[in-house]
């Protein structure tokens, strides 16, 4: 076990090191200068900025600079919002951000699986077709598409929940992103279920139990669902990595104050400093995500631990 | 007892290939058949009709006076804010974006089997630096590597159409007949750092996939007699395995697509792929979303056609998958 | 668990259906809910340029001089509770509110002024906008460090509430000049507190550090998500301010912002895009606002490039604009442009743009390129999604009337301002909002080598004109002579007019207060909410 954990940890350092340099040289590759605004700026200031920024020097002196900064912890200053930390910003982005992708995942989780089981349970019913069938639309209907529909009737034109924005205390402002986000993941996590749960149904010891007299209840719950939620388990881990990313759209769609929001400003500007914080948090989230997922794999799956 | 008498024809069993009990499989998975259509339909549509321009008018042309205008005998879909016509422009955006799945799909199916049967076949250190590598590209934030990759290669693209232009078009050609083929070929090179963006990343899980088919497959005993004849690796692992691994490989290919596809749109809509006045379905979708309370019709279209590919290309990568799995009974 | 799980949720979905909207909320608290487009880049108003920074700043800060909620051209009392000016105008003495106090209780002196002048022109703070305090006599040559001693330029303290402004040349409209942020106080002693006088972005203007002297004062700053302003209980007139606080809301996506406006968020938008104002038409009627505001958007062209270089082409360019179909299908609601400076108070120049293509077919044949034949490719520079369908009717109405095609090419804003400060472009889709309500703010920036031109173009009478006109106190004169220089612009056309902007957005009826103005600049402290 922990010859494991070793291994995945060096891992993990090798992924951040492959990310920080990709990051950093795709950026500045980037076209466009985080300085240009509506007004002309004289060409004496322009070169004060630049000195400033340390964006004078050549690129290799550049990436040795960034990188020791940023294991000091030192992440810098956003270039688009002058005299910010970067630890600034990427604080108040990311509680949001984090809690969007909790409740939405914590929805795909209790909305998907449950369903999956009662598919799986009701085989080849009315409730099994029409629940795979609403799963098959969720995968189908993009988020960006779903998203702005239920701004409008809900915001819009019932005016019931909030079409745009954030609150941290108020629930109101999460329901309609997080269950857009959420939706997607559902749909694969109740397919997964059920074919996992369907896959467990069929094996010998099943027979026995039913042979024995277990009811059909507890056979799904007690015996069949461990096993039946291995495949779905293991998709846990990418649907975190299909939360992040989906974010970016739901920010977009929400206007949201979180991390994708963020990241595509940095993108439109080459906010080095920014773009290359964001992506390390990115990075490091999905390495733990992956990392739960298998030890969840392992705990629910002991055939498994070698 | 029944004697069976010297006249009676004897039925003898027709012999079944694997792949004719597959196609038999599927075509009983009614669901399957009828996504089979429909996108042979919407495939045909948005790839084939567009060279009939007398059929569709060009998306681009722009009828201000006749903008907004919902669906008509003049315009099926009606008409955008510029007074383009919706039909067209849902048939050229299809264009882009299943020109996009299917050929980032190739690229990246392509990358991965190789990838993957080397892997497999190989086994030991190669191996295990191969699904290293593999894993470490897995742990990146794919969307936003892409848009990062995207957006750098962005300035090369614009010499690449001029370049192309000027190839195709010839010297002191006029200045009409230049535009008309930068129409065509913009939309194509423009896209081409996409598809290299996306299909860089996307052939993970396939190289894992056929990895693991290779190596069971590499296991079996014909193989060992294939080696034993004198057979060299290359014809074995081209001629002899990676047939036999088909099955999955088709699987996962009609699954990635739609993937891709939603990929694609992702990043147009967020105004970080495809770019106006192209259209793809993404940018569409993104139009129609931003103006569906006053003309819903922008929005209905393209999410129509979109949403009823991604249905039919899971519906049939389902029956598919149904069909190849070699633990269905034959009947 | 599970069970219990469920149930929390049904719970937390009952209850989440709104009872009242956030708006009607907001009513009852006094706080004003607005749209406000962008992120601001920071609320240090000598680092800033932009007009979503300046609706903020305006919140927290006051200038000399107040912005009227009427009337454009009024000067009612702000920081400086009166002034007076020499015989010609070129020196201006200011006495400030003996009641004017920072929002840490501070006194705003004269000293504070000063301070502020002196940090901008700075050569070491690199403030964008600092070409606006070059009206100040040697003000421009501080910042261009041809002098480097501060007491030479034009600025003195004469006691601690009387400042001495003294200008380069006559400036009939200085207290109104004094209305934009780029002239407001900084308080000294909080920004000497976090750094030196020229050290930019310091934490000064952070949450819990800034201090203004306005009618509000910063209480939160969350990026992309709000800026909330409250009540400023030191402000002079403290007793006349009509709202508890302000939330702006950086609401980018014009769309978005429509939709929370709709959806009960928001008491104004920023803007409304053309699309929906047909569907705002029909079912909100009473939110609709379309009113003038004051700026052009134009061409602006390359006229050092072959071709374009040749008055008699542009012309032609500019003849076979159809101004009117353009702002009909393109920019709904904008005025078709005759001349370049909008209307302003008595000053609009001659009528002279049309659309004639016979003429323009006439001379594009006299100037060498008949029918269009072999004119050279050019292409349009566009920076915004949204100036793609403008740039798209150029490109077919030239295509139609001259035979010339014009390619289109788009660059992010940033490539975009670049290849117009470097001249590194054929044709640019532009506009330009004024500053002040002056003509002088559209028609200086066409001096030779103004960071603003970017055309390659300049004529020694127009510069003649204008600093003669710089020098005339007669303000009908004034014009007079401005006018004959705009029709040497007219004439020569470096840059092709199109048309006048008019803010189409949307307010809510309860707002109370809030009247069509020129510059937009609304003084929060004149805005109240009706309840009812």
């Amino acid at each position: 076990m922990l010859r494991y954990l070793i291994n995945r940890l060096l891992q993990g350092v090798i992924v951040m090191i492959v990310l920080f340099t990709l990051t950093f040289f795709l950026v500045k590759a980037l076209p466009g200068s985080p300085f240009k605004t509506e007004k002309a700026i004289p060409e004496h200031i322009q070169a004060r900025m630049n000195a400033y920024y340390g964006l004078d020097q050549p690129l290799p002196v550049q990436f040795a600079k960034r990188a020791t900064n940023i294991l000091k912890g030192d992440f810098g200053s956003s270039l688009r919002l002058e005299g910010r930390e970067v630890t600034e910003i990427i604080g108040q982005a990311f509680p949001v951000s984090l809690q969007l992708g909790l409740v939405a995942i914590t929805l795909a989780i209790f909305v998907g699986v449950p369903l999956g089981v009662i598919a799986a349970w009701k085989k080849n019913s009315i409730l099994d077709y029409s629940t795979m069938a609403i799963a098959m639309t969720g995968i189908c209907l993009p988020s960006f598409v779903i998203g702005p529909i239920l701004a409008d009737r809900f915001g819009q034109k019932w005016e019931i929940l909030p079409a745009m924005g954030w609150s941290n205390l108020n629930p109101l402002f999460w329901i309609l992103p997080s269950i857009t986000l959420g939706l997607g993941s559902a749909a694969y996590l109740s397919r997964l279920t059920r074919a996992g749960m369907l896959d467990t149904l069929s094996q010998d010891f099943v027979r026995t139990a039913r042979a024995k007299g277990v009811s059909q209840k507890n056979i799904l719950i007690r015996h069949c669902l461990r096993g039946g939620l291995t495949p779905a388990v293991a998709y846990i881990g990418p649907a975190f990595a299909g939360i992040i990313s989906g974010s970016l759209v739901i920010e977009s769609v929400f206007a949201l104050p979180g991390l994708g929001t963020h990241f595509i400003k940095a993108i439109e500007t080459g906010d080095e400093p920014v773009l290359t914080g964001i992506v390390l948090l990115f990075g490091i989230l999905i390495i733990l995500a992956n990392f739960a997922t298998d030890i969840l794999g392992y705990w629910l799956n002991p055939r498994l631990r070698s | 007892m029944s004697a069976i008498t010297a006249n009676a024809p004897v039925a003898v069993e027709k012999g079944a290939s694997l792949w004719g009990d597959a196609a038999h499989r599927l075509i009983k998975n009614r669901a399957a058949t009828i996504s089979l259509f429909v996108l042979a339909i919407i495939f045909v549509a948005c790839l084939v009709l567009p060279f009939f321009p007398s059929l569709i008018p060009d998306p681009n042309i722009q009828d201000l006076p006749g903008k907004n205008s919902p669906p008509s005998a003049a315009h099926p879909f009606g008409t955008d804010h510029l007074g383009r016509d919706i039909f067209s422009r849902v048939l050229y955006g299809g264009r882009i974006t299943i020109a996009v799945g299917l050929i980032t799909t190739s690229v990246s199916v392509t990358l991965g089997v190789l990838w993957g049967a080397i892997a497999g076949y190989v086994r030991g250190y190669v191996d295990d630096f191969m699904m290293r590598i593999v894993d470490i590209l897995y742990a990146l934030p794919f969307l936003v590597i892409v848009i990062l990759l995207g957006k750098t290669i962005e300035p090369w693209t614009t010499t690449l159409t001029d370049d192309t232009v000027g190839l195709i078009v010839g010297q002191g050609a006029s200045v009409i007949a230049e535009n008309k083929t930068r129409t065509w070929v913009e939309p194509i090179t423009t896209l081409v750092p996409l598809f290299l963006a996306i299909g860089a990343l996307s052939w993970l899980t396939v190289s894992r996939i056929v990895r693991a088919q290779v190596r069971n497959v590499a296991s079996q005993d014909f193989v060992e007699a294939s080696r034993s004849l004198g057979l060299g690796h290359f014809t074995i692992l081209f001629k002899h395995i990676l047939p036999n691994s088909l099955g999955p490989i088709i699987v996962y290919t009609t699954l990635t697509i739609p993937g891709i596809m939603l990929f694609e749109a992702t990043l147009s809509f967020l105004g970080l792929g495809v770019k106006a006045p192209n259209s793809s379905w993404g940018i569409l979708i993104s139009e129609g979303a931003d103006r569906m309370s006053a003309n819903f019709w922008l929005l209905f279209f393209p999410s129509l056609f979109f949403a009823a590919t991604l249905f039919a290309l899971n519906f049939l990568g389902d029956g598919l998958r149904d069909a190849l799995d070699p633990k269905s009974s034959k009947d | 668990m599970i069970r219990s799980f469920y149930l929390f949720a049904l719970i937390l979905v009952l209850s989440a259906c709104q009872k009242e909207t956030l708006v009607e909320k907001a009513n009852r608290d006094g706080i004003f809910l607005i749209g406000n487009s962008a992120e601001p880049k920071s609320l240090d108003h000598q680092m800033v340029t932009g007009v979503p920074e300046s609706k903020i700043i305006g919140a927290i800060f006051e200038g000399l001089v107040a912005d009227h909620p009427s009337d454009d051209a009024a000067t009612p009392p702000g920081a400086a509770a009166s002034w007076t000016h020499n015989e010609d105008l070129t020196e201006w003495t200011f006495k400030l509110q003996p009641d004017g106090r920072w929002s840490d209780g501070a006194p705003v002196t004269a000293h504070d002024f000063v301070f502020s002048y002196h940090r901008m022109l700075s050569p070491a703070l690199a403030a964008p906008y600092v070409e606006m305090l070059y009206f100040i006599d040697q003000a421009a040559e501080f910042n261009r460090e041809q002098i480097t001693d501060f007491e030479k330029v034009g600025v003195k303290a004469l006691d601690d509430f009387t400042l001495l402004i003294k200008l380069k040349e006559p400036v009939p409209f200085l207290p109104s000049l004094t209305r934009h942020y780029t002239w407001f106080p900084v308080p000294r002693h909080i920004v000497l507190q976090f750094g030196e006088m020229t050290d930019r972005f310091t934490s000064w203007s952070k949450t819990g550090n800034i201090v203004g002297n306005g009618p509000f004062r910063l209480t939160e700053w969350r990026f992309h998500d709000v800026i909330e302003v409250e009540r400023n209980p030191h402000y002079w007139d403290a007793k006349n301010v009509g709202l508890n606080g302000i939330r702006f809301y950086p609401i980018e996506n014009p769309y978005t912002e429509a939709r929370a406006y709709r959806a009960g968020q928001l008491h104004t938008t920023y803007m409304l895009p053309p699309d929906l104002i047909k569907d705002v038409r029909k079912n909100e009627k009473e939110s609709l606002r379309q009113e003038p505001y004051v700026g052009t958007t134009f061409v602006r062209l390359n006229t050092t490039r072959p071709g374009l270089s040749d008055p008699r082409v542009r012309q032609a360019f500019s003849l076979t604009i159809n101004r009117a179909d353009y702002c009909n299908y393109i920019t709904e609601g904008y005025e078709p442009t005759k001349s370049f400076t909008p209307k302003m108070g008595s000053y609009l120049a001659d009528p002279v743009l049309e659309f004639n293509p016979e003429k323009a077919r006439q001379l594009l044949a006299d100037a060498g390129y008949p029918g269009g034949k072999d004119f050279p490719r050019y292409s349009i520079l566009i920076s915004k999604a949204s100036a793609r369908a403008g740039a798209e009717a150029l490109q077919a109405m030239w295509r139609e009337h001259l035979g010339i095609l014009i390619d289109i090419e788009s660059k992010d804003w940033g490539s975009y301002i670049t290849a117009q400060q470097t001249l590194d472009f054929d044709m640019a889709s532009a506009g330009w909002i004024g500053d002040y309500l002056d003509p002088t703010t559209f028609l200086n920036m066409w001096t030779k080598g103004n960071g603003n031109n970017n055309t390659g173009w300049s004529n020694e009478k127009f510069e003649q004109l204008l600093s003669q006109a710089a020098q005339q106190a007669d303000p009908d004169e004034r014009f007079r002579i401005m006018k004959e220089a705009e029709a040497i612009l007219l004439n020569e056309q470096p840059i092709l007019p199109i048309s006048w902007y008019v803010r189409n957005y949307l307010l809510r009826p309860e707002v109370k207060g809030w009247h069509p103005l020129l510059l937009d600049n609304h003084p929060w402290k004149n805005i109240s909410l009706d309840a009812n």
